[in-house]
């Protein structure tokens, strides 16, 4: 095979539910794997918030859609030789599928490297699967696919109920589900045909055990299995959403090497050259087995085999597709050693899916055969009680480990249905059903889950209560075994305090446990990950820390050292944005001269690759761990305002306990992050802000909205993560939604602020030193305030804004910078109307749209920030030239509404998109076009509904409407927005409301497809408004149609797509934006 | 765990590591060795090749879907890799107690008590490791309460003498009758040659089966030094001057080795996993092995006639050599597996193939 010349690689887009930043890691990895090769790389990805699209790693980049026209259109233009397609998930493979199907690779002869696309087809398509299966006698469930719902219904008579119902060609297992009869099967079938024109009608093999295998194959046949994992959660449960574990721990040598032998058969089989997922049912009471699904491509699982072992696998994969074998490729963590080989674990890695499903109103919060969770953590250990433990507090959702969170009173009743009926919240039941005196049999029973692992978590809470029949003695009490035997369980200081002290002064106690442990000595070790369990030398330090050792693998780095703190867990407002930071801080840290360090425990990032720094620590970004590691390697400084907000909240503490660290002193962050100080800051320095009192009593709420009028918002302190934050337009409203969200008094206050309505948002991404400016950025929202900052879409540079106004935003930015004496990066967003102009908030670190701006302008914030942060000298620098910027970038939200069933698809104060991308045009309507395109939205081919809500948006809509009927499309209208537009002389024809329950019916139009794009404008945020128009939002999600509920946006969108035509989208690459 | 008692274990070069007891309750002395496999204790434990081994094994959680019952197949076990334990300890970092797993019968304490086989765990195991690897392995014990033992060197012995059996034993029926030289096989040898259409005729290491009448010799793995099998390779030499196929594993291929003129060496710290890479020599086909050897066949020292047939892409050391006319090959690592990767049991398929090409070339 001759080596390609130019080779074009297809990334994933934004990040959604099923498609993360794991294919940022694969992406980057095939792109260091090709650069080796000295051949050119075009990289085609509009996320640009990712690792991979950043300077220097592809030789070229396209911020477009991954869809067969753009790419089509990009190999036109660069003609590359080759192409990948592995790299950049389901987005990727389909368009890839598609594009070959069309012809369009033999067409410009771009050969596709390493699997070829009829395997990948043969693997997608469950018939050929199955049938390619049978051909080598390996057993697959018994199924049938089938194309329409006839078909299904005798399918299910068939094979008999319960029975499985999967959609073809969709990520993360969307449209599928599980259905007990007839009834349910329709319904599950109908949905599922919306999203794929096949679906499969299965055996259901719920409660079996679910373990799958990661298959490397080069093209002269030589294959191995890199990693084996567990799931915890047995089949029913999507491995997305399961707990995971590697290597297997409750398979024998014959399972283990049976499932292997047939998972390197049937790979041989289909022909796959690179790397594979490959996933079985094991039986839990034989060796029986089924194959369920081979995913030929870079996926979830491999990305988390990758970090669990230290094999490389995109990197081996890129290789293997320009034809290397891989006996002639080394590891690349001995370098001495063969990259044909398995790894040997001698440690236990634990994977937690991280969700956010409080954030979405009626969300059906029951996980199972569909993906729901928006990130991941992976934990490592010696233990598998340790791991968890570990892996518990990473998730970052308030809890302590396993045992001592705080305590819930359940009935065993509603511990039934949650061990049950699973949600997010089923491995905490586990514990309260343990508190409640269930036998492990019982929850065996109930849950299905492998005995062995119970009975780890068993160990677990027993050593809980073990530490809490001590409290009477007190710390006294705790001597060096049973602590040592509680840290090699994975507990942590804070949960020790908790069992033995109880729940006072948490922190303060877990400080005491901690100076108490170390002086009995019982202190972590720290260990290696080497691929072959200490067999061979390592040459990388890709490290943990476990209680289970008595030594430590290395010395402290003796050289000058900097610790940068990782984003942690992927979570909505905080992803992939967060790893572009840290990746630029510590590429910067390196190229100042310094041993960098970084700590993180997100599989799905860059930055935990162990080439990205010099020390990797895959572990905790908890106060513990943090000073375990600066206490062990004395860094010069640890910067953790790139991180986002999990190393943000350590600043005080690590301050506290005397951390070298970088920046703005963690007494100012506290000053901005605490809403008093930083209003009064504000006040001092003659700053406006939105009006806003934390109150403690229903009547001073009345009293405080009777100043400020309606609508106001209002954030109870009770509820955690913000998700109860909500916007009430009424006195009815305000006590209902008290009533139901929490209670207010003395000690759960709310906080309650003044809503501006029409206001225009603007941010501010600045980087400054010792208090002075050195660089900034300022984009605009298109959407008025109200939008969550994370689900808002930019501009940058700003379009609309006043260079008066701008001038202001930057004094007052000046004034923050030095009241607050900021050395480092931060944000602040503004609300503008009227020219007045208001702080809604500082964030002392970098933001969200750090990598849009920096990206888009060419001024890398984080590079500058990083550099003020070691304390070289920055000159402030040209960025008040923005404006000149002969191009403009949109970034634009991505949207999961489609994985989350009964979610009620609205934009709101509380963020709810999972991911973004960032595109340029030469206009502000191209760039907003080709982003919106990006994010799944398509350009309407007839039909509009509109139903414009609110008298300001009607108006709003009104000369949008018309252009729409001017370009010749037809205009279905509610009831009110009928009238409004016939009343302007824009026709439209009228359907009826849901309620109406009369043809034609809004709902009826969705269904059967006769719509093209939903414009649907909530009157206001109040939960009954929005429960009005909340079957027509839901029902566009279900079939799969396009939805704007932003009137703002929706003009800006009709604008863009009524005035350019596919052609004016310039396929330009960033590059040639660059040289403008 | 209630009831701990604790353990030393003591190695030649000093270091001594307090840990817990599991198994019996009892001091041993032996080589220490380590193994990165992680999954198949059970049949590790039972592989005569460990006989008067200390094994650490590095991945940590052990024990966890127990030990399995007695099955026979065709009169040998269906499970396990012998009829007992072999090693003299066991060193873990994380014993599970608690077991789980359809096939268990008992605990894998409760197995080693029934052996009298001491076990250690809450040890750092791969600081262990990382001294074995560094300085070679090395002579150790496991001492429980105080009862002393010498170190031991089980390479002194001649370990294949405890492990062969005395008699002959015959199994099954086929087209194929071949001889396999027990200097201390493991049971799936067995398996995997009366799956295969084959009358096997299982001898004593010291046994010389030049006398029988047979298609192809079979020579089996086994513990210690290669050089203490002076019987069997006299045999083997006769068996070399003839032209009936043979086949030979792990100690089998350094026994063809020393027979063939080589010699053979002790590695510093043997391969023992199930993830050992070998290449088969001068093509880009590689496989994943098992092995459990501290012993290997010095190539430089082979004669004209013989040729590596395997090496070892990790360090470059010989995994099987063959003859370069006659049908007589072996490998270094263990194709029957049990356990570890099943890859290269196509070479029992091959190893038949030759010996019915030998015999259609008599007929002839």
């Amino acid at each position: 095979m001759e080596k390609p010349q130019k080779v074009l690689i297809l990334g994933s887009g934004a990040l959604k539910i099923g498609e993360a930043g794991e294919f940022d890691y694969s992406g980057s990895q095939a792109l260091k794997a090709l650069k080796e090769e000295g051949i050119r790389t075009i990289l085609i990805n509009p996320n640009i918030a990712t690792v991979q699209t950043s300077d220097n790693i592809a030789d070229d980049v396209y911020f477009l859609p991954v869809t067969p026209y753009f790419v089509e259109e990009v190999i036109k233009k660069e003609q590359p030789d080759g192409i990948l397609v592995a790299f950049g998930g389901q987005t990727a493979l389909n368009c890839a599928v598609a594009l070959f199907r069309a012809g369009v690779f033999e067409k410009y002869n771009v050969q596709v490297l390493g699997t070829p696309v009829q395997s990948i087809i043969d693997t997608e398509d469950r018939d050929i699967f199955k049938e390619k299966l049978d051909q080598i006698g390996v057993l697959s469930a018994r199924s049938v696919a089938v194309t329409n719902m006839e078909d299904a219904l005798a399918a299910a008579e068939k094979i008999g109920f319960p029975i499985i119902v999967r959609a073809a060609f969709a990520l993360g297992g969307l449209g599928s589900g599980f259905a007990n009869n007839m009834d349910e099967l329709r319904a599950l079938a109908q949905k599922s045909f919306t999203t794929s024109d096949q679906i499969l009608v299965e055996e259901s093999l719920k409660g079996w055990k679910e373990v799958e295998y990661e298959v490397v194959r080069d093209q002269y046949d030589n294959c191995i299995t890199v990693c084996n994992m567990e799931n915890f959660d047995p089949i029913g449960i999507h491995t997305g959403e399961s707990i995971v574990v590697a290597p297997s721990q409750t398979l024998s040598n014959r399972e283990y090497h049976k499932l292997r032998s047939i998972g390197i058969k049937t790979i041989r089989h289909l022909g796959i050259v690179g790397e594979c997922n490959i996933q079985y049912a094991l039986d839990p009471v034989s060796e029986d087995y089924r194959v369920i699904e081979v995913n030929a491509r870079l996926s979830r699982s491999s990305a988390l085999a990758s970090k669990a072992t230290g094999y490389p696998l995109a990197f081996v994969a890129a290789k293997l597709s320009l034809g290397y074998s891989l006996s002639e490729l080394k590891n690349s963590v001995t370098q001495t050693t063969s990259a044909f080989f398995e790894p040997a674990l001698d440690y236990v890695v634990v994977k937690l899916p991280r969700w956010d499903l409080a954030k979405f109103e009626g969300v059906n919060r029951q996980i199972g055969s569909a993906m729901k969770s928006v990130g991941e953590v992976m934990a490592i250990g010696k233990s598998f009680e340790e791991a968890i433990q570990k892996g518990l507090r990473m998730l970052d959702t308030g809890k302590r480990g396993f045992v001592a969170n705080k305590p819930e009173q359940v009935d065993n009743a509603t511990i039934d249905k949650l061990l049950s009926e699973p949600n997010e919240e089923r491995i905490f039941a586990i514990n309260l059903a343990f508190e409640a005196g269930y036998t492990l049999a019982q929850v065996h029973e109930l849950t299905k889950i492998d005995h062995w692992f119970l009975q780890r978590l068993l160990t677990i809470f027993e050593l809980g209560k073990k530490l809490a029949e001590k409290r009477a003695s007190g710390l006294g009490a705790l001597e060096t075994g049973l602590l040592r035997e509680a840290k090699k369980a994975g507990f942590s200081d804070q949960q020790i305090a908790v069992k033995l002290l109880g729940e006072g002064d948490v922190k303060a106690d877990e400080l005491l446990v901690r100076a108490r442990r170390k002086a009995l000595g019982v202190l972590p070790v720290i260990k290696q990950i080497d691929t072959l369990a200490a067999e061979f030398p390592a040459k990388t330090n890709y490290l943990y820390s476990t209680y289970h050792g008595t030594e430590n693998d290395l010395a402290q780095e003796t050289s000058k050292s900097i610790v940068v703190l990782g984003s942690g867990v992927y979570r909505i407002g905080s992803s992939v944005e967060f790893d572009w930071c840290g990746v630029n801080a510590v590429q910067t840290a390196a190229e100042e001269g310094y041993k960098t360090i970084i700590i993180n425990y997100n599989p799905e990032t860059v930055s935990t690759d162990y080439d990205v720094s010099d020390r990797l620590y895959f572990e905790e970004l908890s106060f513990e761990r943090v000073m375990d590691i600066l206490e062990f390697e004395q860094p010069q400084g640890v910067i953790l305002s790139t991180g986002g907000q999990i190393p943000n909240n350590l600043a005080t503490r690590l301050a506290d306990a005397k951390a070298p660290i970088l920046g703005t002193a963690p007494a100012r962050i506290d000053e901005a992050e605490n809403r008093h100080k930083f209003s009064s800051i504000m006040d001092e320095l003659g700053i406006a802000q939105p009006r806003w009192k934390e109150l403690t009593s229903l009547d001073a709420m009345f009293e405080f909205v009777g100043e400020v009028g309606y609508p106001v918002l209002i954030r109870p302190s009770y509820v955690l993560s913000g998700a109860a934050m909500n916007v009430v337009s009424n006195a009815f409203e305000m006590e209902s939604f008290l009533k139901a969200a929490a209670e207010v008094s003395a000690e759960y206050p709310v906080v309650v602020s003044e809503f501006i309505q029409e206001a225009k948002e603007i941010e501010l991404d600045a980087v400054a030193d010792k208090g002075e400016i050195v660089s900034y950025a300022i984009s605009e929202h298109v959407e008025f305030a109200g939008v969550h900052s994370g689900d808002a879409t930019m501009y940058y540079p700003p379009q609309r804004v006043y260079v008066g106004t701008v001038r202001k935003l930057k004094v007052i930015a000046e004034k923050i910078a030095k009241r607050y004496e900021i050395s480092g990066p931060f944000n602040i967003q503004f609300l503008e109307k009227n020219r007045e102009i208001r702080v809604i908030e500082c964030n002392i670190r970098a933001s969200r749209s750090f990598p849009f701006v920096s990206k888009v302008s060419g001024n890398n914030l984080i590079r500058k920030a990083t550099q003020v942060l070691l304390g070289k000298k920055v000159e402030r620098d040209a960025s008040e030239l923005v404006y000149d910027l002969p191009f403009v970038g949109v970034k634009a939200p991505q949207f999961s509404f489609t994985r989350l069933p009964g979610a009620d698809p609205v934009l709101r104060v509380d963020m709810v998109s999972t991911g973004e991308v960032g595109c340029l045009g030469d206009t502000a309507e191209e760039a907003l076009l080709k982003s919106m395109l990006s994010v799944g939205y398509k350009i309407p081919q007839k039909s509009v509904l509109i139903s414009s809500g609110p008298i300001l948006s009607k108006i709003a809509l009104l000369e949008s409407a018309r252009l729409l009927v001017q370009s010749g499309y037809v205009i279905y209208a509610t009831q009110g927005t009928h009238r409004f537009f016939a009343e302007h002389n824009v026709p439209s024809s009228l359907v009826f409301w849901p309620d109406d329950y009369q043809e034609p019916n809004v709902l009826t139009y969705l269904k059967e497809k006769k719509i093209d794009l939903v414009i649907n404008i909530p009157k206001n945020l109040s939960k009954g408004e929005l429960d009005n128009d909340y079957k027509i939002r839901r029902t566009a999600i279900d079939f799969g149609i396009p939805l704007l509920t932003n009137a703002r946006l929706a003009k800006a969108f009709i604008q863009a797509f009524c005035t350019l035509e596919m052609q004016d989208l310039k396929i330009k690459s960033w590059n040639e934006y660059k040289a403008m | 765990m209630e009831n701990a008692k604790s353990v030393k274990l003591i190695l030649e070069d000093g270091t001594a590591i307090e840990g817990t007891s599991f198994g019996a309750f009892t001091s041993t002395a032996g080589e220490v060795v380590f193994s990165t496999a992680m999954t198949g204790y059970p049949e590790n434990l039972t592989d005569p090749s460990f006989a008067g081994q200390i094994l650490v094994l590095t991945y940590p959680m052990v024990g966890n879907y127990g030990v399995p019952g007695e099955e026979l197949y065709k009169s040998i076990s269906k499970i396990f890799e012998s009829d007992k334990i072999h090693i003299a300890g066991l060193v873990v970092n994380y014993y599970s107690e608690e077991h789980s797993h359809w096939n268990a019968a008992k605990s894998l304490g409760d197995w080693l008590k029934e052996y009298n086989i001491p076990g250690i765990f809450g040890v750092d195991t791969r600081m262990l490791t990382k001294i074995l690897r560094e300085k070679g392995a090395m002579l150790g014990k496991i001492v429980a309460g105080g009862q002393d033992v010498e170190l031991h060197d089980p390479n002194q012995d001649n370990l294949v003498a405890q492990v062969s059996p005395t008699e002959v034993k015959h199994y099954g029926q086929g087209q194929h009758k071949i001889v396999l030289v027990d200097c201390g096989t493991k049971t799936n040898i067995i398996r995997c040659f009366l799956q295969r259409d084959v009358e096997l005729i299982r001898v004593p290491w010291d046994y010389d089966f030049t006398q029988l009448d047979y298609d192809g010799l079979f020579l089996s793995n086994g513990p210690g030094d290669p050089k203490m099998c002076t019987a069997t390779i006299q045999h083997l030499q006769t068996a070399l001057s003839q032209d009936k196929p043979i086949f030979g594993i792990c100690l089998g291929s350094q026994l063809m080795g020393l027979a063939a003129g080589g010699d053979t060496f002790k590695l510093k710290y043997g391969h023992r996993s199930h993830n050992q890479p070998v290449l088969l020599s001068g093509t880009k086909r590689s496989y994943i092995t098992s092995q459990n050897h501290g012993f290997a066949v010095d190539t430089d020292t082979l004669p004209a006639e013989w040729t590596m047939l395997f090496e070892n892409l990790n360090d470059g050391t010989c995994e099987g050599i063959k003859h370069k006319s006659k049908p007589f090959f072996s490998t270094q690592f263990h194709p029957e597996a049990a356990g570890g990767p099943e890859d290269t049991e196509y070479l029992f398929d091959d190893f038949l193939k030759s010996v019915a090409e030998y015999k259609a070339g008599q007929d002839s």
